[in-house]
């Protein structure tokens, strides 16, 4: 097997880094939330593929079947995944707000330190 | 019922109370429910905590035995916790209704059931015995706060909500990598069921990947000095009543996690195995020093006390790396008093911007004979968080200087008071400006702030001396957690 048993997890490694490097790296507030659906995917995966046993069945009870996958990683992740549109939404949702109170979503022009905290917005 | 099936409903009720909140009419009845809400978590809380100290009170949801359901678990460390968190929302809560009525005038039904989602969230992350149901209820609160922060009047309130959405949410998942991988290298999620199955596999590179991931998601939670950048503009920005509450109790229920997964969790062999006491001792004391200083040189004085927040963090850091009972007890007893401390000092400069319209340093000139009484609980309090004997933050402040020279450490002596100098300098500040310097001319006159702001305030300032003078419930219950977290299996 060598590396490429390990496959899920590099595809993993990759995805996690992708998203990482966008939400770090990218000053446009709508790639920092695409880059961090990115990062959170790579994570279920992590979890979904821990799951799965080779040669295992559905998690359904029937008769013939002795191996199953273990369905708890995909409902812990079922959780998640609802976390992560909450958060996505929320963050979207922002920079909406960020949007017409600045009239950008770039970081390089916004103020470095949000330092505005005495004019009110409205 | 009994105290184990009275306990989860410190979390349930307010999680129920809060969609019907969303739906009230009008402000007073969404702030009654949210009132009544935490009034009764606090109840609960003060009802488990005694039971709780002698014998883990522990509750299975839907009769599903612990390593397979999810279960519910109290012990003298987070019973500390959850109601230190109950209690101050009972207490913020009458002073928010006002402040809250000024900054968000429409929609408060929305804005109480965010509320309560958050404090909710925060005390199912402190009962809960699961490692996944930490992370649910870690989004909960998160998630709402990110919306309380945006619903600040500042314009920039937004863009400091969506920072710290960013870091927060990769802090969360940062925490869910390593739970995934402790959950891959042992099958559980139940964190006593952990801490068995743990040891046989330390010595893999998943587990030592797993605690340092985790360390670093929460550290973003409970603003870990270089992972601190969100909290200015977020408690800056923010509503005042939610400044004042995340400060009092958020990050606090993050350090208690970190306190949790590291020592019950992880324990205390393979944290020291891992350079987790000399990573956290440098953190501590940079922790405490940089950003005391970035405290002196604001003029906004919300961001002054949220650097000095920072900064505090930096104290229970350092008190917790020291892995010893007394270091551990120092950590748990600051996290309770900085929590009162900070809550009124932000209390005393948000009952200013409520009667001023702002928190420039300008503005509290001569403020000291304008609103006497706000200016003097001001001072009290920070001379609380100087660490002035007979407050609170001198015991804290006393504990880990003693478990400092116990391991003759005194380099965090050293900083410890160089910390406690630089907090003279920047409550100095404010104090000057409002006792020492004339009104600006031209200002209209300010008056004294009503009782319904300056009530809670003054409770909290004679908590502050309070706790400061007797400590049996803060000091001692502080040790038997310290002895709990380090015993392993209370």
């Amino acid at each position: 097997m060598g590396w490429l048993g390990h496959f899920n997890y590099w595809v993993v490694v990759v995805l996690m880094m992708i998203g990482f490097y966008a939400v770090v790296a990218r000053g446009n507030m709508a790639k920092k939330i695409m880059g961090l659906n990115l990062f959170q995917t790579s994570v279920f995966i992590m979890f979904i593929s821990a799951g799965k046993i080779l040669g295992g069945s559905t998690p359904i009870l029937r008769e013939g079947v002795e191996v199953y996958s273990n369905p708890l990683p995909h409902v812990l992740i079922l959780t998640a995944i609802v976390v992560g549109i909450a958060t996505t939404a929320v963050g979207l949702a922002l920079a909406v707000r960020v949007r017409e109170n600045f009239g950008s979503i770039e970081d390089d022009e916004l103020s470095e330190d949000d330092p505005i905290d005495d004019e009110p917005a409205r | 019922m009994t105290l184990n099936e009275l306990m989860p409903f410190s979390v349930l009720v307010p999680l129920i109370a809060a969609p019907i909140c969303a739906l009230l009419p009008g402000r007073f009845l969404p702030w009654l429910l949210a009132m009544l809400a935490t009034l009764c978590s606090a109840v609960i809380m003060a009802q488990v905590l005694p039971a709780a100290i002698d014998e883990p009170i522990r509750y299975a949801f839907g009769q599903w035995a612990p390593p397979i359901g999810i279960e519910f678990r109290t012990d003298a460390v987070n019973g500390f916790i959850g109601l230190l968190v109950s209690v101050m929302a009972v207490v913020i809560l009458p002073w928010a209704r006002i402040s809250v009525n000024q900054e968000v005038p429409e929609n408060q039904g929305l804005f109480y059931a965010l509320f309560l989602l958050a404090f909710s969230g925060l005390m199912g992350m402190t009962m809960t015995g699961d490692a996944f149901n930490l992370f649910v209820f870690l989004e909960i609160s998160s998630l709402s706060t990110y919306a309380l922060v945006a619903q600040g009047r500042a314009k920039a309130a937004p863009l400091s909500a969506f920072r710290y959405l960013i870091m927060g949410t990769l802090g969360a998942t940062f925490y869910l990598i390593g739970v995934g991988l402790i959950y891959i290298m042992t099958g559980t999620l139940n964190m006593l069921d952990l801490a068995e199955r743990l040891p046989e596999v330390a010595d893999t590179r998943a587990v030592q990947a797993a605690f340092g991931f985790i360390l670093v998601g929460v550290g973003v939670k409970l603003a870990l000095f270089p992972l601190h950048r969100w909290l200015p503009g977020a408690y800056a920005n923010a509503p005042s009543a939610i400044t004042v509450f995340l400060s009092s109790t958020a990050t606090k229920v993050a350090v208690y996690v970190v306190l949790r997964l590291v020592f019950t969790v992880f324990g205390v062999d393979f944290a020291s195995s891992m350079p987790y006491g000399e990573i956290f001792f440098i953190l501590g004391l940079v922790g405490i020093l940089l950003p005391s200083v970035w405290a002196i040189e604001q003029d906004n004085v919300k961001r002054l006390l949220a650097y000095s927040s920072v900064a505090q963090v930096g104290y229970i850091i350092l008190a917790i790396s020291l892995l010893s009972v007394t270091g551990l007890a120092a950590g748990l007893v600051h996290l309770f008093n900085h929590a009162v401390i900070k809550a009124a000092l932000f209390m005393c400069v948000c009952t200013v911007i409520y009667q001023t319209g702002s928190a420039r340093i300008e503005a509290f000139q001569g403020l000291g004979r304008q609103m006497p009484l706000t200016m003097l609980a001001f001072v009290l309090a920070g001379l609380s968080l100087i660490g002035v004997p007979l407050t609170a933050g001198f015991i804290s402040k006393w504990v880990l200087i003693e478990a400092a020279i116990a391991q003759g450490l005194w380099l965090a002596v050293a900083v410890v008071l160089i910390g406690s100098l630089l907090a003279v300098m920047y409550i100095g500040k404010v104090a000057e400006a409002a006792w020492l310097k004339p009104a600006p001319e031209g200002r209209p006159p300010v008056r004294e702030a009503r009782l319904g702001l300056l009530l809670p305030m003054w409770i909290l300032i004679v908590a502050n001396f309070y706790f400061g003078i007797d400590t049996r419930l803060t000091l001692d219950v502080a040790y038997e957690g310290a002895r709990i977290l380090l015993g392993g299996q209370p």
